[in-house]
């Protein structure tokens, strides 16, 4: 019987995008639907009522949540092909700290740059920075954060690449020069189709920022 | 050979007692170290250079940081006894989605609720017990989160439990009249050796923390 498979996400997610591309990864047919944050379906509140939130994978009619525990639950089912983590428990530690990582301090720290000015954002700039600096030291010279193959923190960190433009023009960074390892993974990352696939084009997601910071009077 | 495990740990913190519960669970051998957190030994800072935080499970002399995350590493290397989690990949996702509900939002609420006064303590205070009504709900007639048997989301949340006492003081209500049921769970988890060896003495835990605070300048 073939599996049903549903995903409740928004395009501009790089939560959602992180479920596209396991699922894609995995070959795993699937039907996306774009939710209006600001209208939610019945469905949405109805397999998510603890948060809300997207992205939601309902799996046969069952609700998963929380973009890296999907990406998780997606590897453990569908562990035929392509797996996702290593299988030596002391890598998936190492793999789900950084995926953890990168949860905790890479979006909420880039979208306070890309959408605040003056001292929040110079604070989050100097963060930011950090951050990407402990990333680079953390990938060191290996082809992705996995070592050779694609994984988790690959998937947890990639959408945030289609911020990279947003990055330097409204935060005035040089990506390619401050963080040559990091932009040289990104475009790695962009030729599997998985990926190419999911991440919107950076302009599409420029404007989308630029639009917040409309909304929020920032100028 | 044996294995050597250590834990580097500061005795109130509820991530450290997650640790201490899952390897006591495991029958585990373990060196306890006390860092103090205000002269961090050399130790910490090399096994956990990210983060600079304790607990840190040393195995074999590799670090495993994150309490979840070394949880889940304890049950994946120790898996021939008392799993944590059930094997349907599903059930799983919704042991790691309700182990993050905890891991997102119950520490800064409940220490907002025991640092502040006035409006934002009364906001936190209504929070938390939203949260805990939340957590309730998803225990509802079950002896433990996981069903018969004590595990991960069990592991993640009856830490806090040695923290009720404190925030019933300082926020002046009771737990126990607002959540019976979870109040019924946590007394069933704590009659567990695990448990009961891992908590720290509740007035010393509101000792502590009324300590910190004097330490810190709030009073």
């Amino acid at each position: 019987m073939a599996d049903e498979v549903i995903l409740l996400d928004v395009w501009a997610s790089p939560f959602g995008m992180r479920v596209r591309i396991a699922l894609r990864e995995k070959g795993i047919k699937f039907d996306w639907r774009a939710e209006d944050l600001s209208n939610k379906s019945p469905l949405l509140l109805k397999m998510n009522p603890v948060t809300k939130q997207i992205p939601v994978l309902i799996h046969n009619g069952k609700p998963v949540c929380e973009s890296l525990i999907i990406v998780q639950y997606i590897d453990e089912v569908w562990k035929d092909r392509t797996p996702l983590l290593p299988s030596d428990p002391y890598e998936r530690a190492h793999a789900r700290f950084w995926g953890d990582y990168v949860d905790k301090k890479i979006y909420s720290t880039a979208r306070q740059v890309c959408t605040t000015k003056g001292e929040p954002k110079e604070a989050a700039k100097k963060e930011l920075i950090q951050c990407f600096k402990t990333l680079e030291g953390e990938l060191g010279d290996k082809a992705y954060f996995g070592g050779k193959t694609f994984g988790l923190v690959d998937i947890a960190l990639i959408p945030f690449y289609g911020w990279f433009h947003s990055l330097e023009t409204i935060g005035n960074l040089n990506m390619e020069a401050e963080f040559p390892k990091l932009v040289a993974w990104g475009k790695r990352c962009l030729e599997k189709e998985s990926v190419s696939q999911t991440l919107p084009d950076q302009l599409k997601v420029h404007d989308f920022l630029l639009g917040i910071r409309k909304k929020l009077g920032i100028e | 050979m044996a294995d050597e495990v250590i834990l580097l740990n500061f005795w109130p913190s509820v991530f450290g007692m997650r640790i201490r519960i899952a390897l006591a669970e495991k029958g585990i051998e373990y060196e306890y170290r006390e860092e103090d957190l205000w002269n961090k030994s050399p130790l910490l800072l090399k096994m956990n250079p990210v983060h600079k935080k304790i607990p840190v499970l040393i195995h074999n002399g590799k670090p495993i940081c994150e309490s979840l995350i070394a949880v889940q590493y304890i049950d994946e290397v120790w898996k021939d006894k008392s799993p944590f989690f059930p094997s349907d990949p599903y059930e799983r996702a919704q042991a790691r989605f309700w182990a993050d509900y905890v891991d997102k939002k119950m520490y800064s609420i409940g220490r907002t609720v025991w640092t502040t006064k006035g409006e934002e303590q009364e906001a936190a205070k209504k929070e938390l017990i939203e949260m805990l009504k939340v957590l309730e709900g998803e225990l509802g007639d079950k002896a433990y989160f996981g069903g018969e048997n004590f595990g991960y989301i069990d592991i993640a949340l009856i830490p806090f439990y040695s923290r009720f006492y404190t925030l019933e003081t300082f926020g002046n209500f009771s737990i126990e009249a607002e959540c019976p049921k979870l109040m019924g769970w946590a007394k069933r988890c704590h009659k567990r050796e695990s448990v009961s060896n891992s908590l720290p003495d509740f007035h010393e835990v509101y000792d502590f923390v009324v300590q910190l605070n004097k330490r810190l300048g709030i009073s």
